[in-house]
């Protein structure tokens, strides 16, 4: 019976029958990877596929669950993104220099998906370093947006958004640096979340901005993500930014009224360069939200442009931080018969590195070098905190913020590679979350000329139960989440 | 704001990356368009406003000065290019 539904089931909806004793997970599993097998030539969405692997952890979860020890992701098939350590599994980063690098040890957030019995199908393909918004910027290539192979799927967690779109596993993680969480979902038609800064730990993940990035759950719907997110958040005491604060349970208030909540609509979100048919779907949304209750206030966000510049000086030079340790001497790629040290240093690097990543870490170099420090990354850091201070004060009016995640629907491939001022510009809705280390989310809001798009709600630092609730309810009552690109 | 060649070749120096002469102008292109972009803050009065490094205020953790973690070398210099005793190899450093 669930061989014909089994790819329309949700996380929950699978967890359910697991529990029943309908479907076990070596089944599930099954289905999946021979979905794998049939259609992702077509998307590219797996960088590592890991049957074996998969099928052992599948068996031992269904023991597991006979035991009466499950969780609700015992014997979920789930993916995770390529820059998530995996012990003994290749972990690239979508990058040709980590293209031999098995992990030696495994990250927090993959550890914490093993400890409740998940299978993991395999890890996703990515922009190269979690640097870009298309996921064109692969060393494996393009990833393809299931609802129409001519578009990108968005970036940098674009083969985990395709991979749940596609539905070649229940659930993925993602992580999110200026938007890579939020822009793949939406192009991708799913639901995504990026926790507050420091909710998740960062512990084994392949670093990229580390004042910015945060892991975060990607999958069909909001209650999906709720119980992947009760899963990864909490303290890590090996990772120092990692908040020690309680962890909710973030189903129990999925179903909450939103009678009088208030929802904040920034100006800014609503100005030139928004597409006018996702302005409509976004309008309607809220129009929807209202329906169930809440109130709308328009609220400002003066300095939301300014993110751009912001982000794309402090992204760079923490990145240009990071990638130094991709040096040739420890892991990753070496060059062939190096002449001496600088030699090793320099070839390693060039020829491990693509071209997105070296044009980042030069701008990152340039912004910290001798005398342009204050000029840049000084002068970006105060420009942060006013765009932080925006939003808190908007946070004095309303209990969440709405509007678009992009300024269009997902865009041809190759449209934008040529032009990277044009494809940071991109990112105006999202950078600024990040700079501010608040939660966003993304829930799909309809779809524009067969591509879809997202709603994107922001809330407090630490409110990602107000968002998973307000996404709930609004998945309640609308379909547009339900929609695949198999029955569009 | 423009960057030329020879100062595109100092900082991929500095970043220990090796740009070919047949690209090095098109690379300044790009990243004079890109420091163009983030030219736009200077026009900003940010005067009397603190540099923010965490979105939360927070402030390093901590902990007790005492070992925690197991020895892995070994494990960790297995995905090593090259290595002999224990440690990693590299091009001669000094003659």
């Amino acid at each position: 019976m669930y061989e014909k539904t089994l790819s329309e089931l949700s996380l929950s909806e699978q967890s359910q029958a697991l529990e029943s004793g309908e479907l076990s997970s070596v089944e599930l599993t099954q289905t999946y990877l021979e979905r794998i097998k049939q259609l992702d030539s077509d998307y590219n969405s797996y960088i590592t596929v890991t049957e074996e692997l998969a099928l052992t952890q599948a068996k031992e979860a269904d023991e597991r669950r006979a035991a009466g020890d499950a969780t609700a992701l015992t014997g979920i098939p789930v993916a995770h993104k390529d820059l998530f350590c995996t012990e003994g599994v290749k972990t690239t980063c979508g990058s040709n220099i980590l293209d031999n690098f098995v992990a030696p040890y495994e990250s927090t957030v993959t550890r914490k998906f093993k400890e409740a019995s998940a299978v993991m199908l395999g890890k996703t393909n990515m922009d190269e370093f979690a640097m870009g918004s298309s996921n064109e910027n692969s060393h494996y290539g393009a990833v393809k947006n299931p609802w129409d192979t001519k578009a990108i799927p968005g970036g940098s967690s674009g083969g985990s958004a395709a991979a749940v779109a596609a539905r070649l596993a229940a659930g993925a993680t993602g992580t999110d640096t200026g938007g890579s969480i939020r822009q793949p979902a939406s192009h991708c038609g799913i639901t995504g979340l990026k926790p507050t800064y420091g909710r998740v730990s960062r512990y084994g993940m392949i670093a990229y901005a580390s004042s910015l990035d945060q892991a975060g759950p990607m999958a069909q719907t909001a209650e999906d993500c709720a119980l992947m997110l009760n899963t990864m958040a909490g303290f890590d005491h090996r990772d120092s930014t990692c908040m020690d604060r309680e962890v909710p349970d973030y189903t129990a208030t999925l179903n909450d009224s939103l009678e009088g909540m208030t929802i904040g609509l920034p100006k800014e979100y609503f100005s030139t360069g928004l597409d006018a048919a996702v302005e409509q779907r976004i309008r309607d949304a809220v129009a929807e939200y209202e329906k169930l209750g809440a109130r709308v206030k328009e609220v400002s966000l003066p300095n939301l442009e300014l993110s751009i510049p912001s982000y794309y000086v402090i992204a760079p030079a923490e990145a240009s931080t990071n990638l130094s340790r991709f040096d040739g001497a420890r892991f990753g790629h070496r060059c062939d018969n190096p002449a001496d040290l600088m030699d090793m240093y320099k070839r390693s690097r060039s020829e491990g590195f693509g071209e997105e990543v070296k044009r980042r870490i030069l701008v990152g170099t340039y912004a910290l070098s001798a005398g342009y420090y204050d000029a840049y990354y000084r002068k970006a850091q105060q420009i942060r905190r006013m765009i932080r201070d925006d939003f808190m004060n908007a946070f004095e009016q309303c209990d969440i913020i709405m509007g678009p995640n992009a300024p269009t629907p997902a865009f041809n491939i190759g449209e934008k590679s040529d032009d990277p001022v044009a494809m940071y510009l991109s990112d105006i809705y999202t950078l600024s979350v990040n700079l501010a280390g608040l939660p966003g989310m993304s829930v799909p809001a309809g779809i524009v000329e067969g591509r879809p798009v997202g709603l994107q709600m922001i809330g407090r630092h630490f409110d990602e139960s107000r968002l998973l609730n307000a996404a709930h309810r609004f998945q309640q009552a609308t379909d547009f989440h339900k929609a695949s690109p198999f029955k569009a | 704001m423009a960057i030329d060649a020879s100062e595109i070749q100092k900082v991929a120096h500095l970043a220990r990356l090796s740009i070919d002469d047949s690209q090095v102008e098109a690379t300044a292109g790009t990243i004079s368009n890109i420091l163009d972009l983030v030219g736009q803050m200077q026009s900003v009065n940010t005067d009397n406003v603190e540099p923010m490094a965490h979105p939360l205020d927070a402030t390093q953790r901590l902990r007790e000065d005492v070992v925690t973690e197991p020895n892995n070398r070994e494990k960790l210099q297995s995905v090593a290019p090259a290595v002999e005793d224990g440690l990693f190899l590299v091009p001669k450093v000094i003659e």
